[in-house]
């Protein structure tokens, strides 16, 4: 096999500074105001903010694998998916309770990462890229062709999850589940990322080989990267069926994977922030090349757009936003 | 010298087949603490995928290799690694993107791995980096603990690489090539090192630098087309006939 | 079930297989050689088969003439592709050229709905080709999918020929497995990667010029096409081309024997005879170890 441009990623803040309490305080400040915000935003800016949040779950998600981890997956929305799935099929005609449900979507999609993991994890580069998106392709054949799922149109969530006093039929609660859900996923991360697992990630992530050579059973921190991964995809799609109160197979469909993978680029690899601001940029960047009051008739064809608008900016800006704010204000990220 | 009883590392008939090509056949050696045993040959001669079946990254067809009595053939890298063979690359896998504190706290880490423990720092385990700091001492690197690895001499990065494999205490170094691309000022620096590092560890040294070679090493073995043929002080192989011919009496130094 | 059967079954699956192996050839050879993953290959075999479609009432029932005249346009596309394009890829990360190839097939699909919109189409069998032969009693097996498997057949001899009787071929095979070295040896190396990438599209379009009458022509049919060609490519070993064969060959009775006992799960099939392959031989049938 060609020696193949290996997987750099930009520069990052490597091995983060143990400033785990200074890293996290705009992260805290978003969270606060949109807590404070929520009771305020009517009903379809408070549905448009939890799609985005849900999807800055998913994003996160695949941070851990491709920004933390080095590895490209090109089938996380297999989990997300699995994740939906299991949430609408577990709910029954009379609501689910939300813990359960939780634990059984983000269980149910750990166990398909394991497996997929298991022996994805046994190739490496480009193999391995196309061998996550041939089995994401195979959770989207079990979803769309049998009975499974409900085929391609999907199944309906009679009656969204509960627990207690805690019901996501009420759009504002949903809303600070949701919140609570991503702080959750984005402190977690956080600490992750400065623990040693964190720090061994990032070592395989740079040099596998001299990981090994220390000492590192590497193909079992890349094993649990991917797990943990998955399950925090499943979180994501659980709350997304939660949301949309439907699902349906295009949720594993590869455009999926795609498209989160985008998110975290966009965003800026490699750092917590890129992620979330990359869900927030695409969300934005979709609908702005989908409006007519904008681009008139390219609008019908944003797809053209949107292709044209990633060439572009994987080219000239491969750091992402997050890149393009360094380069601006070098206050340095170690 | 004492006899093979005090060998730290034993080898025993390691043998490497890739479908009909011999490409290691039956080679014994040992290593032992205070040593450095040079391996040298001719290109081809089977020293990489030598070092390759001794540091676990290639599985052997035949033979053995045993670790202070235990049989440690079938232990993969990280195991063997941690048992204690430490090895350092011909081209650096140092992290370039770190400093050099980070990468030695992180190859330290291997010993103490608490991959659990997410809630823990890992800049602050104490045993990490007090690891860390011994083996920059080690190498000479303490001044350039905060320095990032990838803006550093080549010289320096090649230290590093060696003090890398400090980190996790390995009895045994295999080291591959430290000289590799040195200059006369660098070379010497590194040999101290190895000089330093001598006393504590078991060291076997592949190297095409003839003159540095038969400066450091207690002993040499000669590989041509994958077999060993002489093993001994430098002085018995400078002579042996059979290592001229196969150099063709160019670099053997008179 | 009955021998005749078996045998219509048989000559399906080499015909899936074959037609497979056209369009994974080109991928594995643009990976193995230029070390590009290229998303948007699928989309070439897309175009292919929208060729034919637009083409086909020109050409009427010259179909032999259509399938040169739509070969010398995905090869010219191919050609100003890579100049255009690709030789911009080389250098970046493998995440890079995914996002950037995915950004093309976008692009390609978005062109494809404003030029020729989105229906669904057919695409005419040529006369001399249509009509089936007997075989047993009862059953037929149409002469046009015959056709597809020997036309398929012969481009895989030519390609053999090619790749190792020709000089290109020597410098295709060389730069397979040292790019340095090749450069070193003053051949190039840019106009190499450039026939090499133009043949890949070449063949992927052809691929679907020639399933274009059986499969009909659709939106996102590069995708489906795409992912399996990357099952192929893992099953077989990258940048081997007799593994993308034997792959192709491997998926094609998989897939079409799977749907006839399995109906229902036979999607799934291949990848799990992918997930075989991965606990097995991890490096692909007919791949290297690194």
């Amino acid at each position: 096999m060609s020696a193949a441009a290996p997987m750099t990623s930009p520069v990052l803040p490597s091995l983060p500074a143990d400033r785990l309490t200074r890293g996290l305080l705009v992260p805290a400040a978003a969270v606060a105001v949109l807590a404070v915000a929520a009771p305020f935003l009517g009903g379809y800016a408070s549905d448009l903010v939890v799609k985005v949040m849900i999807l800055a779950i998913f994003a996160l998600s695949l941070e851990l694998l491709v920004g933390m981890t080095g590895l490209v997956s090109l089938g996380h929305a297999a989990f997300y998916g699995i994740g939906a799935y299991v949430t609408v099929l577990a709910s029954g005609d009379e609501g689910g309770n939300l813990l359960v449900l939780l634990v059984a979507s983000m269980g149910l999609a750990a166990l398909y990462a394991l497996v997929v993991g298991a022996l994805s994890l046994r190739t490496k580069g480009v193999y391995f890229i196309m061998v996550t998106l041939a089995f994401a392709q195979m959770a989207f054949f079990v979803f769309h062709d049998t009975p499974v799922g409900g085929g391609s149109d999907g199944i309906y969530l009679y009656v969204r999850p509960a627990i207690g006093p805690i019901d996501l039929e009420n759009r504002l609660t949903l809303f600070y589940v949701v919140l609570a859900a991503l702080a959750g996923t984005y402190g977690l991360l956080a600490l992750i990322r400065r623990s040693r697992f964190g720090a061994a990630l990032a070592g395989i992530r740079v040099s596998e080989q001299r990981m090994r050579a220390v000492g590192f059973p590497t193909y079992f921190y890349k094993l649990a990267a991917f797990v943990i991964a998955g399950a925090l995809a499943g979180l994501a799609g659980c709350l997304v069926a939660a949301r949309d109160g439907v699902v349906n197979p295009e949720l594993l469909a590869w455009h999926n994977s795609g498209e989160v993978l985008l998110m975290i680029i966009l965003g800026g690899l490699g750092h917590l922030r890129g992620a979330v601001l990359g869900a927030v940029a695409f969300t934005l960047l979709k609908e702005l090349l989908s409006t007519h009051a904008l681009v008139g008739p390219l609008a019908d064809h944003w797809q053209l757009s949107l292709g044209l608008v990633i060439i572009a900016f994987v080219a000239w800006l491969p750091r992402g936003l997050i890149g393009l704010v360094q380069r601006i204000s070098p206050e340095g990220s170690r | 010298m004492s006899d093979n009883a005090d060998a730290l590392l034993k080898v025993d008939g390691l043998t490497r087949r890739f479908g009909g090509l011999v490409a290691v056949g039956s080679v014994s050696l040992d290593l032992r603490v205070g040593e450095v045993h040079a391996v040298i040959g001719t290109n081809g001669a089977g020293k990489s995928t030598l070092i390759n079946m001794l540091s676990g990254e290639i599985a052997a067809s035949e033979g053995r290799i045993a670790l202070e009595r235990s049989d440690i053939t079938a232990l993969a890298q990280p195991r063997r690694a941690l048992a204690g063979v430490g090895r350092s690359y011909q081209r650096n896998t140092i992290f370039a993107e770190f400093t050099v504190l980070e990468n030695c706290r992180l190859a330290a880490q291997a010993a103490t791995p608490r991959p659990w423990a997410f809630w823990e720092s890992a800049a602050r385990c104490a045993a990490s980096n007090q690891a860390a700091h011994e083996a920059m001492e080690a190498a000479g690197l303490t001044a350039e603990a905060q320095r990032i690895a990838g803006t550093m001499s080549h010289g320096a990065k090649r230290q590093l690489e060696v003090a890398m494999c400090l980190a996790t205490r390995p009895r045994v170094l295999l080291l591959d090539e430290p000289l590799a691309g040195m200059g006369a000022e660098e070379t010497e620096r590194m040999l101290a090192l190895l000089s330093r590092l001598k006393a504590s560890h078991a060291i076997l040294l592949v190297e095409h630098d003839m003159d540095a070679v038969f400066r450091i090493a207690d002993r040499i073995t000669v590989m041509v087309n994958g077999t060993v043929i002489a093993t001994g002080a430098p002085e018995s192989i400078r002579t042996n006939p059979e290592v001229r011919t196969a150099y063709l009496g160019d670099e053997v130094p008179a | 079930m009955d021998f005749v059967s078996f045998l219509i079954q048989l000559l399906n699956a080499l015909q899936y297989g074959l037609l497979l192996f056209l369009v994974a050839s080109g991928l594995t050879l643009v990976f193995g050689i230029m070390g590009i993953i290229n998303l948007a290959h699928g989309s070439f075999y897309m175009i292919g088969a929208y060729m034919a479609f637009s083409l086909s009432p020109l050409f009427g029932d010259s179909f032999l003439l259509m399938l040169l005249a739509g070969v010398a346009l995905a090869a010219v596309l191919g050609y100003l592709l890579e100049w255009a394009f690709f030789s911009y890829l080389y250098q970046r990360d493998h995440l890079q050229q995914v996002l950037m190839t995915y950004g093309l097939i976008l692009v390609f699909e978005e062109l494809r709905s404003i030029l020729v919109g989105n229906d669904v189409h057919g695409v005419p069998v040529p006369a001399w080709l249509d009509g089936s032969f007997a075989l047993g009693g009862v059953m037929s097996y149409p002469w046009y999918r015959l056709f597809a498997s020997a036309a398929c057949i012969v481009l895989a001899i030519a390609m053999y020929a090619v790749v190792n009787r020709t000089r290109l071929g020597m410098m295709i095979r060389a730069g397979a497995s040292n790019r340095d070295m090749v450069r070193g040896l003053g051949i190039d190396i840019r106009r190499l990667y450039r026939i090499v990438f133009a043949g890949g599209v070449a063949l992927a379009a052809l691929a679907g010029m020639i399933s274009a009458p059986m499969s009909s022509v659709y939106p996102n049919m590069g995708a489906s096409v795409l992912i399996i060609c990357f099952v192929v490519v893992v099953i077989g070993g990258i940048g081997s081309i007799t593994g993308a064969l034997v792959a192709s060959l491997l998926v094609g009775f998989v897939d079409t024997f799977g749907k006839v006992f399995f109906s229902e799960i036979s999607g799934i099939g291949i990848y799990l005879l992918m997930a075989a392959v991965l606990i097995w031989r991890p490096e692909g049938l007919m791949g290297r170890k690194t």
